[in-house]
């Protein structure tokens, strides 16, 4: 007799008690009550990053470039990155939309740090072009000198075998799989001791910029191929 | 690579400075920049609005019209533009996919009208960007169907050779073809409705005997049903054997829904006629009735409306599976809930959960019998919130369900409405056509006129004419002129030189052909010329019915025409065809009144009013005789060709 009406009153409370969880539950959900500050949504919006690049005229006094050029150029910048940086996934994107087959995005992003002069995680017209600049209309000197600068991961002034072989294995990833002959593992590695025994003239394992330099200029082909590019604008 | 990505090419390239001090092997040579011009802009004026772009802009995408070598058929050198007769909004959208890469479809366009907009800038629609991808695929699609609707009724033309079994198949499927079709539609629709009634009003109790208890109608009149029920069931199993004869493939007809339910409907008299002696099991035989209600489901064939349901709830059917399981769970959960509440009040009906389950569907369908309620306190909460869910799981699915409907049956109204406004469709377009043919007939004449006058040089009548026909018209109208001319027949030829008749064929009208036809071609002519001297003119009857029709004496060559009472005739001293018109249309207001010289016909006996000629006359050299004799000396240019067309 006792356990039927506990029965009765236990399934009572019980009803009682999912009742009350129901209704905080739906104003909860009506938002009329709130539980944690997490909870609540966060209305900052990401403010667009916006830069207008500094005028034409000091450009054009800064670069190698002529007006003209700047104006192409701009443009196209502009086409691709309407708020007037580019960020890393933006410059990786296109970057790899230049090598279908492989996987660009390590090496863009040292060619990334290499723009990014100024390190603030984008880079702007400006720093674009400068680069730009050095690379198609700079002496070889300067070339040599963005080329170590690209390579020396840490910015510390050597190379050392480690920040060689991350480059040359971004360099081979560009290339994919589907090459012939087929890449082995060790490749860049073994490219990479090429490189050493090449460069490195005291054996101390790292690379400086003045064996660098002095390597590179005694060296034909590297010379030659300096050249190649300054007709591309 | 992405076109929108080649102002950076320059970039890239330049990066590759970064592989060449790693390099071991020398580079390749690049390529020579040959020709390399500064950017210009070009101007692309689409139907009088101007668009600018760069040069380079367009050339991103080097195989559509705009970036290759195919503009330059549309520059225009006195402006220098290119010129493009287009529509200039679409043509936004075109030009906006080479600037940004991203080719849109706005939605107000016609589908039609862009695809063929894209399909003239050779550009592939499947490059449409995700954000419109999606509504120019499904507009693609409902234009298809529409499309596809029209073509489906267009295989209901009847075909002229049809077995038999076919058009019994045809009569079947659409009532409308025939009336045979349509008396068995509605003979058999009356049957099914007789059997529907005869079997609910077996079931009502008729007045009874006095001391008895009510008996249902059925068992009063036993032998009246009965004679009902097998004549209804005479008449369905012969419709079912009949469209079992005529199907096209029996046995995909067999395993229609359609002829399921049929057979269903047949099977229970038959079945019952095996067992009626066998006392044991005349309880399933009862059972079996009810299987006789399945007649109500052949309705379906009358009933459009019916068919529309029957396939919402199909298309539907995961919805449905939805709403029923949702269902099942919530009654589950309620009724054990429920069960458990009221266990301890007593007198409870709630004596097990499958007793419950009743409560439960009763509750959250809102019907609320009343006949088990809740007692305790919990039980009436949980009841409540058992109904308050209830209403909203419903609710869900339906209105899918109803918009399905809505959706198939609007396009079913469509359709039948385009089919309804086809017919009138036609009738215009067959108007307009006869309307364009005749003209040709017409305008054939003044161009007969027209060549005349133009070797006569007279210069008023010309101007007259000229006004009619444009320039486009009388070019069409001597493209057909020159066909006639070129379909020379040998048969024919022969026979003209006997009958001094028709020599080529000519564009005739519907009604001439019919009549032609019916005297079996053109080509027998009955042969009354030879009796016929020449001053008559050469009778070149064209048909028995056509009397009195005058043709241009022989003229000599040098002589000028003389005119006859019914002919105008232009003669030319060169040999060239002499053209004449005799006008015998009297109810024609053509413009062979501007032949002066024609009276108004004289009595005609042909029977077609709508009969004009023509003839034209090639003189002849003085030697031959216009008669009628056969075996003139070959050549066309020996003969005197008498020509008569209707026009």
């Amino acid at each position: 007799m006792l356990n039927a009406i506990w029965e009765t009153e236990g399934l009572q409370t019980v009803g009682i008690v999912v009742l009350v969880f129901a209704s905080i539950k739906l104003l909860h959900l009506l938002g009329l009550i709130s539980f944690s500050e997490d909870s609540v949504e966060d209305e900052l919006e990401l403010s667009a990053v916006r830069h207008r690049p500094e005028g034409l005229e000091q450009l054009e006094a800064q670069t190698r470039f002529s007006r003209k050029e700047l104006q192409i150029l701009y443009r196209g910048f502009k086409n691709e990155c309407p708020s007037g940086v580019v960020n890393e996934d933006t410059f990786k994107d296109i970057y790899s939309q230049f090598f279908p087959q492989g996987d660009a995005s390590t090496y863009a992003h040292f060619l990334f740090n290499a723009f990014d002069t100024d390190h603030n995680g984008s880079v702007s017209f400006e720093d674009f072009v400068m680069g730009l600049s050095i690379l198609l209309r700079g002496t070889v000197q300067e070339k040599l000198n963005w080329a170590f600068n690209l390579y020396d991961i840490n910015k510390d002034g050597y190379i050392t075998k480690e920040e060689m072989l991350d480059i040359m294995k971004a360099i081979y990833d560009m290339m994919g799989k589907c090459t012939y002959p087929v890449l082995k593992e060790e490749t860049p590695r073994q490219h990479v001791e090429v490189f050493f025994q090449k460069m490195d003239k005291n054996k101390d394992g790292v690379v400086t910029i003045d064996e660098f330099i002095d390597c590179c200029q005694n060296d034909e082909n590297i010379m030659r191929s300096m050249h190649l590019f300054e007709n591309v604008l | 690579m992405a076109a929108g990505v080649a102002a950076w090419l320059p970039f890239a390239r330049a990066a590759a400075i970064g592989w060449m001090p790693v390099a071991n092997l020398p580079m390749p040579v690049a390529p020579a920049e040959k020709n390399k011009r500064q950017d210009e802009l070009i101007v692309l004026n689409v139907s009088g609005r101007r668009f600018q772009t760069w040069r380079n802009t367009l050339d991103r995408y080097p195989d559509t019209l705009l970036g290759s070598s195919e503009k330059e058929f549309f520059y225009n050198e006195e402006t220098k533009e290119y010129f493009f007769d287009r529509d200039p909004d679409v043509f936004r959208s075109v030009l906006n996919f080479y600037r940004t890469g991203k080719l849109h479809y706005p939605r107000y366009e016609c589908i039609s009208s862009y695809d063929e907009e894209l399909a003239f800038f050779g550009i592939v629609p499947e490059i449409i960007g995700d954000c419109c991808y999606e509504e120019y695929k499904d507009r693609k699609r409902e234009n298809a169907e529409r499309l596809m609707d029209d073509q489906e009724d267009n295989k209901d033309a009847k075909l002229p050779n049809m077995t038999f079994r076919e058009t019994m198949w045809r009569a079947f499927e659409n009532p409308h073809t025939s009336t045979m079709a349509l008396v068995f539609y509605y003979v058999t629709g009356f049957f099914i409705a007789v059997s529907v009634i005869t079997n609910v009003v077996e079931t009502v109790p008729c007045g009874s005997v006095p001391n008895q208890k009510e008996v249902p109608c059925g068992e009063r009149y036993t032998v009246a049903f009965f004679c009902m029920d097998t004549a209804c069931v005479m008449i369905f199993t012969v419709e079912y054997l009949m469209r079992l004869f005529a199907a096209p493939s029996r046995y995909r007809f067999m395993r229609s829904v359609m002829s399921i339910i049929d057979v269903v409907a047949i099977l229970p008299y038959y079945i019952g006629l095996v067992m009626t002696d066998n006392e044991d099991v005349s309880g399933a035989f009862v059972t079996l009735r009810v299987f006789r209600v399945f007649r109500i489901f052949k309705f379906s064939r009358h009933s459009q409306g019916l068919r529309i349901l029957g396939y919402t709830l199909k298309s539907c059917a995961s919805e449905l599976g939805f709403l029923l399981f949702s269902l099942t769970m919530a009654i589950i959960i309620f009724a054990t809930v429920m069960f458990y509440a009221e266990k301890g009040s007593s007198s409870s009906k709630f004596t097990s959960i499958p007793a419950s389950f009743w409560y439960t569907i009763v509750t959250m369908t809102t019907l609320g019998y009343g006949d088990m309620v809740p007692k305790t306190i919990a039980g009436k909460i949980f009841g409540s919130i058992c109904s308050l869910s209830g209403v909203l799981v419903i609710a869900l699915p339906v209105p899918v369900i109803v918009s399905n409907f809505s959706r198939i049956y609007h396009q079913n109204q469509r359709a039948d409405k385009r089919r309804a406004q086809k017919k009138a469709r036609l009738a215009r377009i067959r108007i307009s056509k006869t309307g364009s043919s005749s003209a040709f007939l017409h305008s054939k004449r003044n161009g007969l006129f027209n060549e005349a006058l133009e070797l006569t040089g007279s210069t008023e009548d010309e101007k007259r004419l000229s006004k009619s026909t444009s320039l486009l018209e009388s070019q069409h109208h001597h493209l057909l002129h020159c066909l006639e001319k070129t379909t020379v027949s040998a048969h024919t030829l022969e026979l003209a030189l006997c009958h001094n008749n028709i020599l080529n064929h000519e564009f005739v009208d519907e009604q001439y052909y019919q009549q032609s036809y019916l005297e079996g071609g053109l080509q027998n002519y009955p042969s009354r010329s030879p009796s016929l001297s020449s001053q008559d003119g050469v009778t070149g009857t064209c048909c028995t019915r056509r009397t009195k029709k005058h043709h241009t004496p022989l003229p000599n060559a040098s002589a000028p025409a003389h005119m006859q009472p019914l002919t105008h005739t232009h003669t030319h001293p060169q040999g060239l065809q002499e053209l004449s018109t005799i006008h015998i249309q009297p109810l024609s207001t053509s413009r062979s009144s501007l032949n002066m010289r024609v009276d108004e016909p004289a009595p005609l006996n042909c029977q077609s009013s709508q009969i004009t000629t023509a003839i034209i006359s090639i003189p002849t050299p003085p030697v031959t005789t216009p008669e009628g004799d056969a075996h003139l000396p070959a050549g066309p240019t020996h003969q005197n060709v008498v020509k008569v067309s209707a026009l």
